[in-house]
């Protein structure tokens, strides 16, 4: 079957297109930070683990369909009736098993890897960075430098960051692919994204979660820099922006789409962040103390949150 | 709401469709009314309570779907073949990819699956009808009522635009102040309750109504997979009611289950809705898979190999697609171990699947295999599921589904899963058992022409995703500048896509062609094939069975053709049969205006309606209706009619 061939080799093909990786346009498989590596490497690892499944599949598929086709045998060829094989079963059966399992941990081991600070930097502070989204923009509060940007965040190399993620909306998610994967930012709920960026350079970052008529240009840019150089620019800021008001805050918030903005203070003392998922597990069985104070959060988010048509 | 927002207006598409829509349902009206066809609409079609003519009546609607949705793809494939299109805006294309996967999952994948388990159940298993004749049509009209009710948003208040999973808060009130959600939740609402009396139905119809003789491990293959997914169905269904009446509480009353105040939780919705969305794949691939055993087991003139194991693969995969809802948000941040046991799971699906795909090959080993339309769908199915099933493996791995998610990789995989699987497998039963209902074949040429050029066109179209989604380009999103690099796979997608839909209209005018030449009297077994449904004269007549056959092993016709043992035995008899009704139609249509008016928050009238909705299920518990029986006379002189002299 010439369609087979076309088929087989397209697979092929793409395979080793893949894997090659130096195309650089696959982001996700040119990675500059440890979690992206690690889950480089996994798709990497997966794909080749599959692509030994495809082949099983497709040799045996191919061979079946040259050597039984009706117009190789003759007319009075009567097919043998076959149940089955406990052997064979078996062994289809155990195979998938044995690359489950293989899979299952990697994945478990990859997973906790992602989900945590990178390995060898548990010792250092991390650079904790609030980013929240509001239609069609991110807000990133420095809470340590007492700084706030808007569309872009940078970053210093080499440094643990963590994103604490949340949204003024509906429900976004935050990816820079060459630093590794995507977490929900949600309204009530604080998520947690460690990230590094092992060198210097640019990145791509966007909301990858269908969040509304913004949403195609909903990008932003990740410029991770030397450490001296991030100090320049923490001071550089802190010299020439303005301070976030309130209101300026609130009226940001309720426009579409805004450029790129710098202020000398963050949105965090006047529009506090929801609990994040620890605290939430805290909350439960404790008193009304906590409840009381998501509420009135939550009744200042919802101002906030006015829906701009 | 004002009357100026009832219709949708500043857009010369809609317009047009306006028109057209206008235009067609008067060429209809006027055509009934010129060849003078309404009284054989009502009698033959609109009141039947027949197995056969409902899944038919399944069948043309889930094809008009399936080009309804189809255009909505080709809307956005235009759009998104180049850099900065300006086809169509942000809204619009929003509106357009949400409609695209509601009507290809709700109203085009289900109607098509039930539509076929509909004409082909009772005749496999040897009954006379479904066991709730009456039911069925209810669900048939119920069905239709929500895809009606979810169709005219489109000219009407306008179409839902946050995604057919319609997350929350995007999809509350706050977010979507159009009616477009209102469509959303109540026309699923009225077509999934349909769906779930069909469920309860088959499982009647199969638990109760087999031949005598066909213990369950006799059954054909694919009243298994049906009996397995009307089990998933009566299990999903309602986690989806639930949700979708929460739903409707939060837009229409006021109530504030998922939006962002007053302890509202967005991610429950998220949760009700995979509970039920992950079981709905497979149920609409298991009926695929059923339909493709029974094909590739005529074709390859062989008996299915493994059947005990194909029958407990699927209990597994039925078991399982309850386990897995979660895979679909990792990045929620449920953490580590969550996600880890998601992961397992998930990939715990491919062991059964798999075995599956062996045990399909292993059919083929020496065999007869003749590449039949039918056929040639089932074998362009192993090895395009094949790469969606693997890349379903890699999809739930937690960690490296932080970097697929809502990308363009996401997007080939599931397109990769359901077209190869249920829309092929869907494709191939119609082709399959076509003669069955009409009395003649689908011209093969044609029907090759169309699956050669379906299967090249998906290619082309859906493996570009998979890399785009690799170069980090999002689904859902209605622009790309240049600089991101997208713009030629996109363009390569597009050119497929338009291939894909040259093929769909060659498989129309199939139908077209082999209605006008397409030679008749083939006898009732063109295929040479092996299942009791095989054994009656083609076209069906209305009793299915003169004589209620006996079976003695699976394969039971084959059975019976090579070893020359009668499956039917003993005199005719008078048939009882169930009468037509209209009631269920006209139920039909006040479930579809209770509904509008609900979108519409016009209270007053919808309050009516629910009345007139309770009076009808009164009127029918106190009816006394005992059907009506055919003379054995009248059967004899039909079977000798229709089976000539062969009899």
């Amino acid at each position: 079957m010439k369609k087979t061939r076309w088929l087989f080799y397209t697979v092929i093909v793409s395979i080793v297109m893949l894997l090659s990786g130096c195309d650089s346009s696959l982001v996700v498989l040119n990675p500059k930070g440890p979690a992206a590596k690690t889950q480089s490497d996994t798709i990497i690892f997966s794909i080749l683990m599959m692509a030994f499944v495809l082949i099983v599949v497709y040799i045996l598929y191919v061979f079946m369909l040259v050597k039984y086709r009706a117009s190789k045998t003759s007319d009075d060829y009567e097919p043998p009736h076959m149940e089955g094989s406990k052997l064979l079963e078996f062994i289809w059966t155990l195979i998938p098993i044995i690359i489950v399992v293989i899979l299952s941990v990697v994945t478990v081991k990859s997973t906790n890897a992602v989900e945590n600070v990178p390995a060898g930097y548990e010792n250092e502070k991390p650079l904790v960075i609030y980013a929240s989204s509001s239609n069609w923009k991110w807000h990133f509060s420095y809470p340590e430098e007492n700084i706030e940007t808007v569309n872009y965040v940078n970053i210093p190399e080499n440094r643990p960051v963590e994103f604490r993620l949340y949204s003024y909306g509906p429900i976004t998610s935050f990816w820079v692919p060459q630093l590794g994967g995507q977490k929900y930012a949600m309204s009530d709920m604080v998520t947690t994204l460690h990230l590094l960026a092992s060198n210097e350079g640019s990145f791509m970052g966007k909301n990858s979660n269908f969040s509304g008529k913004g949403f195609a240009q909903m990008e932003f840019e990740v410029l991770s820099m030397t450490p001296t150089a991030y100090t320049d620019w923490v001071k550089e800021v802190k010299d020439t922006a303005p301070k976030l008001t309130e209101s300026e805050f609130n009226s940001l918030v309720k426009t579409s789409f805004v450029g790129r903005k710098s202020f000398t203070s963050t949105h965090l003392e006047f529009s506090p962040p929801p609990m994040t998922s620890e605290e939430m597990g805290d909350m439960n069985g404790k008193t009304d103390e906590n409840t009381n104070k998501t509420d009135s959060t939550d009744m200042k988010d919802m101002e906030n949150m006015k829906h701009d048509n | 709401m004002k009357w100026s927002e009832f219709f949708v207006t500043g857009e010369p598409m809609i317009y047009g469709a306006m028109v057209s829509i206008v235009l067609v349902s008067l060429a209809i009206l006027v055509g009934l009314t010129y060849f003078k066809k309404w009284g054989y609409l009502w009698r033959e079609w609109l009141t039947t309570v027949d197995h056969k003519r409902i899944g038919v009546m399944y069948i043309i609607a889930a094809l008009i779907m399936l080009f309804r949705g189809g255009i909505d793809a080709l809307m956005m494939r235009t759009q998104l073949a180049a850099p900065e299109m300006k086809f169509l805006d942000a809204q619009h294309y929003n509106e357009v990819f949400t409609t695209h996967g509601v009507i290809m999952i709700l109203f085009m994948a289900m109607p098509f699956v039930i539509g076929i388990m509909n004409v082909v159940i009772p005749l496999q298993i040897g009954a006379r009808d479904v066991a709730f004749p009456r039911l069925n049509a209810v669900s048939f009209w119920m069905f239709f009522a929500g895809a009606m009710l979810f169709n005219i948003s489109f000219v009407i208040g306008g179409s839902p635009d946050a995604g057919w999973s319609a997350y929350f808060p995007l999809a509350s009130l706050e977010f979507s102040p159009t009616v477009g959600n209102n469509f959303y939740s109540l026309a699923l609402q009225i077509s999934g309750v349909g769906t779930l009396m069909t469920g309860i139905n088959f499982i009647v119809t199969i638990l109760k109504m087999r031949a005598p003789g066909m213990k369950l491990m006799r059954m054909p293959m694919f009243t298994w997979s049906v009996l397995i997914t009307n089990v998933i169905i009566v299990f999903a269904f309602p986690v989806l009611t639930v949700a979708l009446a929460l739903m409707m509480f939060d837009r229409i009353f006021g109530s504030q289950f998922f939006t962002m105040s007053n302890g509202g939780m967005d991610m429950l919705w998220a949760n009700l809705f995979w509970v039920w969305g992950h079981p709905e794949v497979y149920i609409v691939v298991l009926p695929a898979f059923g339909i493709f055993s029974d094909i590739i087991s005529t074709f390859s003139k062989k008996n299915l190999y493994g059947y005990k194991s194909m029958v407990v693969s699927m209990l597994a995969i039925m078991l399982l697609s309850f386990l897995v809802w979660a895979h679909h948000f990792y990045t929620m941040g449920a953490g580590a171990m969550v996600n880890g046991f998601f992961s397992i799971t998930t990939m715990a699906i491919a062991v059964p699947t798999g075995v599956k795909i062996f045990n399909w090959l292993f059919t083929l080993r020496k065999g007869k295999i003749s590449f039949t339309t039918p056929m040639l769908y089932a074998m362009g199915f192993i090895p395009i599921f094949t790469i969606g099933g693997v890349t379903g493996v890699m999809l739930a791995m937690a960690s490296a589904d932080y970097q697929y998610h809502n990308t363009m990789f996401l997007v080939a995989h599931f397109h990769y899963v359901l077209i190869p699987g249920t829309v092929f497998g869907v494709l191939a039963g119609m082709h399959y058992w076509f003669p069955k209902i009409f009395g003649f074949r689908l011209n093969e040429k044609l029907g090759k022409s169309a699956f050669w050029l379906i299967i090249v066109g998906f290619n082309v179209a859906f493996m570009p995703l998979f890399f785009l989604g690799l170069q980090g380009m999002t689904r859902r999103q209605y622009t790309y500048s240049e600089s991101t690099g997208f713009g030629p796979l996109n363009m390569i997608a597009t050119v497929g896509a338009f291939v894909l839909a040259i093929g769909f209209v060659v498989l129309v005018y199939n139908f077209y062609w082999s209605f006008r030449h397409s030679p008749r009297n083939e006898g009732g077994d063109p295929w040479d094939a092996r299942t009791l449904e095989w054994s009656t004269p083609s076209p069906v007549p209305v009793y299915n069975f003169a004589r209620v056959p006996e079976v003695h092993e699976q394969d039971a016709y084959w059975y019976s053709k090579k070893k020359n043992v009668p499956l039917y035995s003993g005199e005719y008899e008078s048939i009882h049969m169930p009468n037509n009704s209209g009631q269920p139609f006209i139920l039909g249509i006040v479930m579809f205006l209770l509904g509008f008016f609900l979108v519409f928050s016009w209270f007053i009238p919808a309050i009516i309606m629910g009345v007139v909705t309770v009076i009808m299920l009164a009127w029918r518990s106190f009816e006394r209706d005992h059907g009506y029986h055919i003379s054995a006379k009248e059967v004899m002189a039909t079977e000798n009619k229709l089976r000539g002299d062969s009899v």
